[in-house]
């Protein structure tokens, strides 16, 4: 189980949040532009530093301000897909996938065999080899998701996975999404401002203002 | 008082549309007619400035018949100087790229105490005229300057040497490196940064791996612009470095010297220069319009 219990104070407001997720659990996290959303899922990523408290994931400690604990990125192993993608410009499809593996070292071999298990899956193998900035929209977002995942993660964040998409996409992406995030069974917490996606792929959902959970409840109740 | 406010600001409303229209019938010229000599008028001071800045570099081609210019190349003068201007520009540009990337990158990333005093210091030299630059490294690294003279009790000496010509050419040129550096830098978007680190990558492995490939096209235009100020560095060296052949008389000293005996010796290696210049230019046009496609992307 993820365990949050933060505090950071920002430029207009004091982000204070107390929140867990079950592990397979998606919790959806709304609220309005500028509340905080992104900047919480950056500190509980390891990117920002809390000022004070603890975020602990299935017993171990991620940051703990008592204990003077505070895990950096690269070794907290969470697989983050960022509103903007964030796929590397220079590298191909195949590389930007392949990237998280890399970093852990493992054999050529292992990593090709794995790549090509995601990019098959998610039916990025064709384009294997394009440069990544210039595929589509939907595309991106699958590339985003699968270097997510390859990494094997404890815990996802996404951050508005599906704003970049057209109408039509998203409604398809939403079942796509739900399936593949509950069939990895860790922690997930979805940011977004649609509440269709509330709707449709959370299991539960949490209503943040001004750096505040207001609202924690079934989807249902949040909408 | 309120309606005679609103009255006043009639008026002068009024008062500046009668008189655009009442100057545009004095004038009594079509529109057509304006933007055409608006045209002709921007062509004519865009062929003057073409014609100034190319009438110098052509009078040099055509004052310098092609076996003339081959046969200076086989002047020792020409050759030193060349070798010279080439290998320690080269040396130059490398000292610069290794250490101005670092410089650059943690100015463009992070905030520290006095980062603008950093950040001006860095830009100094630019403004610096050349020669105030020479007589500066003179008083510093000279036999007898602040840190010169304790390297003269160890027996070494900097001051009129190939090394100063280097030292000359990093203080002058680096900031131009640097500059370009730390733009490039603040083009890569911090989420590319933070996507690699989640991803299990080290702030090393981050930056040899995602952030210096982004950033790769405007560094090497910034090398190029580095190694192009070092070729022409002339005010610097000469006062710091001394003018003798085959050890510190790079290119621009050269032409200055020759000028008072040889003028064919002279306008060989100026012609070099201005080849060199001119490649220069090209392949940084060529380079920045794909760090503009990058950025775009």
């Amino acid at each position: 189980m993820l365990e949050i219990d933060i505090r950071k104070r920002l430029r207009d407001f004091n982000l204070e949040v107390k929140l867990d997720v079950a592990m397979g659990e998606i919790l959806m996290l709304v609220g309005d532009n500028g509340c905080g959303k992104t900047t919480l899922l950056n500190l509980v990523a390891g990117l920002y530093n809390p000022d004070a408290g603890r975020i602990s994931l299935d017993g171990r400690v991620l940051y703990d301000s008592a204990l003077k604990v505070n895990i950096p990125p690269e070794s907290r192993n969470i697989g983050y897909v960022f509103q903007s993608y964030a796929l590397f410009p220079h590298m191909s499809v195949y590389d930007n996938v392949a990237f998280g593996l890399c970093t852990r070292k493992l054999p050529e071999s292992d990593i090709r065999l794995m790549v090509k298990d995601h990019l098959e899956a998610a039916g990025l193998w064709e384009i294997r080899k394009a440069k990544a900035v210039d595929v589509s929209g939907g595309q991106k977002q699958r590339i985003a998701l699968a270097r997510a995942l390859i990494i094997d993660p404890v815990l996802l964040l996404l951050d508005e996975p599906l704003s970049a998409l057209d109408v039509h996409r998203q409604a398809h992406m939403r079942k796509e999404l739900r399936e593949m995030i509950h069939s990895c069974r860790v922690p997930c917490i979805i940011v977004t401002h649609d509440l269709r996606d509330v709707a449709c792929i959370g299991d539960r959902a949490s209503l943040l203002e001004k750096g505040k959970i207001t609202l924690t409840g079934s989807p249902q109740d949040v909408i | 008082m309120a309606s005679n406010q609103a009255d006043t600001g009639r008026l002068c409303k009024r008062s500046i549309a009668e008189l655009v229209n009442k100057e545009h019938e004095t004038i009594g010229i079509p529109s057509r007619t304006r933007e055409v000599a608006l045209k002709a008028g921007l062509a004519l001071l865009l062929t003057l400035a073409m014609t100034f800045i190319a009438l110098p570099v052509v009078a040099l081609f055509l004052k310098s018949p092609p076996e003339t210019i081959l046969r200076s190349l086989h002047d020792p003068v020409v050759m030193d100087a060349l070798r010279l201007s080439l290998t320690t520009s080269t040396l130059t540009t490398l000292i610069v790229v290794l250490m101005g990337t670092p410089i650059a990158y943690v100015s463009a990333r992070f905030h520290y105490f006095g980062k603008d005093m950093a950040d001006s210091l860095i830009d100094l030299p630019v403004i610096m005229p050349p020669a105030v630059a020479g007589i500066a490294l003179l008083m510093a690294f000279g036999r007898m300057g602040i840190v010169g003279q304790h390297l003269n009790a160890l027996g070494i000496s900097i001051a009129f040497t190939t090394l100063a010509v280097i030292i000359a050419q990093v203080f002058v040129s680096s900031p131009f490196y640097i500059r370009q550096a730390r733009t490039s830098f603040e083009d890569v978007d911090q989420a590319y940064e933070n996507a690699a680190r989640t991803l299990g990558a080290s702030r090393v492995y981050t930056f040899f791996h995602v952030i210096l490939p982004i950033a790769m096209n405007g560094l090497i235009s910034g090398a190029i612009m580095a190694f192009a100020r070092s070729l022409g560095e002339f005010g610097a060296t000469i006062m710091f470095a001394g003018n003798f052949q085959g050890r510190t008389q790079t290119m621009p000293l050269a032409i200055y010297t020759a000028m008072q005996g040889d003028l064919d010796v002279s306008l060989c290696l100026a012609i070099i220069l201005v080849t060199i210049s001119f490649v220069v230019i090209v392949l940084v046009k060529i380079l920045t319009r794909r760090v503009y496609k990058n950025v775009r992307n």
